[in-house]
């Protein structure tokens, strides 16, 4: 029943919320969130981390069909639970300068995404799964849409035409395994772990899957909508999609590509690797060339979420520990460099970076919390990222020792653009537009330091997180292995 | 059978009521005798009859489909309140010619005989086509429905061509018989019979506007007045693939190997032609056009499958496909008639001045789209499903990527209702058309939430 109450809350406070007239929706919201917070911990707290899925709900959805409504949560699903309900009412409150055309329609959107990402989260069945993760594509689609800036229209739609098409092809994948399963049919996720297909029908099945989840994350070269829609979204619109929602494809291809069709992929790991790497690279190279800090970030995402790809297909412990707890240090840093830039834009009125400089002369607060995200993000030791760059890069080492070589160069030049880019907004000489830069405001310290927090706590005792999703993460390379 | 008699039994009464001076009456008695049809037809449920000789009977399979025409009827009238307003416009005899129609519909998904089947192509027609150039001062009514009726007729004089051959090569009009003699297949008639096989599939395919005999369906839309149009485009688009999926199944199941590589060829051209000629389109009014072209092609695929799994997914296609387009002829119609134009601009701006429009409108479309939360997901679900079954992968993955390609001009609309800016004024919708528009959305909701409420019926 708890998982149940998890997804649904944030629907019927969305309904809720929806009825407010005026500012008063942003408050109804974040209160709805922070309550969907303690449900999350109180899952946390309960959860026992023994490689069991727990909570369990598994109710007859399309009964003579044999699709049941499975929700449950085990060691991966609880990490990704309580990022997302760890993360919106942050994502809440840091709008709180901002104010939205309809704001009762823009925060129930948010919290009916939130109902989307939890579905996908803790759903057991495919068609389950599949229906939240569309359900969570929707008010995406209408937040970066009808409040984002320039060429909105263009770039959502760009952006919904492609993820789309890829989940169609997932949906076909699921309809395809649900009738090879034995006796009156299945689509519950222990039912497609039995299947034993063989290797020339996994082949296939794994590019169904992989395109949808590739989509999401996104690898290259299914990246293209991903700096674009970035930049256009409004602030907090990115933060759901690059902390929250880009995980739905590293989940999605933990839960329902790798245990599924174990043989298809390990026939295009290497091919899988390979384009992960680029992305790594590739990323990281346009990151160094941009001038607009979102976009900056939004590259240094594509090269970040490429090392948890490659560690997701090494199919080895190391690999896939260090992209569950990847995905939490990349959801929490890349919320607060967003936050941040969201922050110096309202300040300034823009992210070039070459229009500003000395914003560290006034702003303490603001330049430390920038600068451990910051740090963060490059993977420096004790805080988050390292924890997970090295769990990763040691994965990828024991797969191929040349790929882990090549991947490692992301920390390079990670520092290389994420450095000079903290150097050229916040040392240097102050000018007419970062002359007045104030600190932070209370509500900005609230947001930021809960995310200070988790980087230091991640980095300093990773194993809270880590002990976790080891049983549940143990128990998958078993069905992998099998 | 009850249903047929007390509509067209109705729809001579109505002819009466027009004779009142008030047309103000004529609606809600409509709508009265609709709801009675329903209802009589709804207690067939469970008991299969037969009459006449067995050349008609009900089976769940009939009182399916007819409870699905009824019911779009009922939602589509609603919307025709203008005309009550609209001087010199002749209601009572669209609303006759409406339920006459009606009863053609249900002969086509309940015969047993292919004599009842071409009566009852030919009666739903000939109400179509006079219904087409309803608007008879506009030009493009006329157009419409002299093309309709030209074109009709001689597909209609194909279907009979075919009918006639098939007798010739088996000696019988009961589908029964035609069953037989086909897996029989004795050589020397087998060609006739492949023959009028063939010309009545073609006739059909005209019928629901399949591609490639499709090329009427835009022009005859876009002339007709948008509430007839809505008819058209579910009433009849249902009824017909109805009959086709009786036809194969029960007279020709056991020759599916010979009618499959035409059915999935028409499907895949059907898919194709729908979806990439409604990109192109700018007016709403030919999106739906081709849309429901589109989805003749996405019902077709049940019938490629021709599994268990078929009817139902046909079923609850029709019905998630029925109630999304009445919404969108709904809402096309309030704002056509306020805006004075069919086109996508028309709807800029909806959702600042109209939120319940724009939302029901944004409903109807996720569902035609085929995204969750909504009937129309479900409906391709159930349709996929049941051509998996049959290993036919390919066939879903051009299906898919014209579902993706569908989603761009869906969308179009609803971009144009939240991201553009708006132009006009706030329009006024009478009550019972927003409480109509209200149930179309809670059920599409309602089928894409709990749809085991839906499939599995027959």
């Amino acid at each position: 029943m708890l998982t149940a109450l998890i997804i649904l809350w944030p629907a019927l406070a969305a309904l809720l919320v929806l009825l407010v007239k005026g500012p008063g929706a942003r408050k109804i919201a974040f209160g709805a969130a922070l309550v969907e917070l303690v449900l999350g911990v109180w899952a946390w707290i309960n959860f026992v981390p023994n490689g069991s899925t727990q909570f369990l709900l598994n109710e007859p959805w399309i009964a003579n069909a044999g699709i049941m409504f499975k929700v449950g949560i085990d060691g991966i699903s609880l990490l990704m639970v309580l990022l997302t309900v760890f993360l919106v009412p942050l994502i809440i409150l840091s709008t709180a300068k901002h104010t939205y055309e309809k704001p009762s329609s823009f925060y129930a959107l948010i919290l009916f995404m939130q109902t989307g990402l939890l579905g996908v989260f803790t759903a057991l069945d495919a068609f389950v799964f599949y229906f939240f993760w569309e359900v969570a594509l929707i008010p995406i689609y209408f937040i970066a849409g009808i409040w984002g800036g320039e060429n909105r229209v263009r770039v959502t739609f760009k952006f919904f035409i492609y993820t789309v098409f890829g989940s169609l092809f997932m949906l076909a994948a699921f309809v395809y395994l649900y009738f090879q399963t034995p006796g009156t049919h299945s689509s519950e996720e222990v039912a497609f772990y039995q299947l034993v297909l063989d290797a020339g029908t996994q082949s296939w099945l794994f590019w169904f899957l992989f395109i949808a989840f590739a989509i999401k994350m996104p690898v290259f070269p299914f990246h293209t909508w991903q700096p674009d829609t970035y930049t256009t979204a409004p602030a907090a619109g990115t933060m759901l999609l690059s902390g929250i929602m880009l995980k739905m494809g590293i989940y999605g291809a933990l839960r329902w590509l790798l245990p599924v069709v174990p043989l298809g992929v390990s026939q295009w790991a290497d091919v899988a690797l390979v384009l992960a790497i680029i992305g790594i690279i590739y990323g990281a190279i346009i990151a160094i060339r941009q001038q607009d800090m979102k976009r900056l970030v939004a590259f240094s995402s594509i090269s970040h979420v490429g090392l948890i790809a490659a560690g997701l297909f090494t199919l080895n412990h190391h690999g896939l520990q260090g992209a569950m707890i990847q995905m939490l240090s990349h959801g929490v840093n890349v919320v607060g460099m967003f936050f941040i830039i969201d922050i110096i834009q309202s300040r300034t009125g823009t992210r070039e970076i070459a229009a500003m400089g000395g914003i560290t002369q006034n702003t303490p607060f603001l330049s430390v919390t920038f600068l451990v995200l910051l740090l963060g993000t490059v993977a420096l030791p004790l805080t988050n990222g390292f924890v997970g760059e090295f769990l990763l890069l040691m994965g990828v080492y024991q797969y191929n020792a040349w790929m882990g070589a090549v991947a490692g160069l992301t920390i390079i030049l990670g520092a290389v653009y994420m450095l000079r880019m903290f150097q050229r907004v916040m040392f240097g000489e102050k000018n007419e537009i970062t002359q007045g830069f104030t600190d932070l405001t209370f509500n900005e310290k609230a947001v930021l330091v809960p995310l200070v927090v988790m980087v230091f706590w991640i980095g300093l005792h990773p194993n809270t997180f880590l002990m976790i999703s080891e049983p549940a993460v143990l128990k998958l390379l078993d069905v992998i292995k099998r | 059978m009850t249903s047929i008699i007390l509509l067209s039994i109705f729809g001579i009464l109505n002819l009466f009521v027009g004779f009142m001076k008030s047309k103000k009456v004529l609606m809600p008695v409509v709508l009265l005798f609709l709801a009675v049809a329903l209802g009589v037809t709804l207690l067939d449920w469970n008991q299969p009859q037969s009459y006449f000789s067995n050349m008609l009977a009900t089976d769940n399979f009939s009182v399916g489909f007819t409870a699905v025409m009824v019911l779009s009827t009922l939602f589509i009238l609603p919307f025709s309140r203008s005309y009550v307003v609209a001087e010199n416009s002749n209601l009572a005899e669209y609303y006759s010619l409406l339920l006459f129609s009606l009863v053609g519909g249900i002969m086509m998904v309940s015969y047993e005989n292919l004599l009842i089947l071409f009566v009852g192509i030919e009666i739903m027609s000939i109400s179509m086509y006079i219904i087409a150039g309803s608007d008879k001062r506009n030009i493009l009514s006329n157009e419409a429905s002299m093309k309709y009726f030209l074109m009709g007729s001689f597909f209609t004089g194909i279907i009979l061509f075919g009918v006639a051959l098939l007798y010739g090569a088996t000696g019988a009009f009961y589908l029964t018989d035609i069953a037989a003699a086909a897996t029989r297949m004795d050589p020397g008639t087998a060609p006739m019979l492949l023959m009028g096989l063939l010309l009545v599939l073609i006739g059909i395919t005209f019928k629901i506007g399949a591609a490639p005999f499709h090329f009427w369906t835009p022009d005859v839309y876009e002339g007709t007045p948008t509430v007839f149009t809505s008819y058209m485009s579910t009433v009849v688009k249902t009824a017909g693939i109805a009959a086709f999926y009786k036809l194969m199944s029960a007279a020709f199941g056991g020759v599916y190997a010979e009618w499959f590589p035409t059915v999935v060829a028409i499907t895949v051209l059907t898919l194709l032609i729908g979806n990439i000629g409604a990109v192109a389109q700018t007016s709403m009014k030919r999106m739906l056009a081709y849309s429901s072209i589109s989805h003749a092609g996405y019902l077709m695929i049940a019938l490629t499958a021709f599994n268990d799994r078929s009817e139902n997914a046909l079923l609850f296609y029709s019905l998630a496909y029925a109630i999304a387009t009445i919404a969108a002829f709904g809402i096309l119609k309030y704002v056509g008639d306020a805006r004075k134009s069919d086109d996508y601009t028309a709807f800029n701006g909806l959702g600042k001045t109209n939120p319940l429009l724009a939302f029901v409108m944004t409903v109807a479309m996720l569902s035609l789209a085929g995204i969750p939360l909504t009937g129309g997901f479900f409906g391709k679900l159930f349709l996929f499903s049941a051509a998996l079954e049959q290993d036919m992968i390919w066939l879903i993955i051009v299906a898919v990527l014209m579902s993706a390609v569908g989603i761009y001009y869906y969308f179009r609309v609803i971009i144009a209702m939240y991201m553009r800016d708006a132009e006009g004024e706030r329009i006024a919708v009478d009550p019972l058309a927003t409480f109509t528009l209200i149930s179309l959305v809670v059920l599409t909701v309602l089928m894409g939430v709990v749809p085991s409420l839906f499939n599995n019926l027959l």
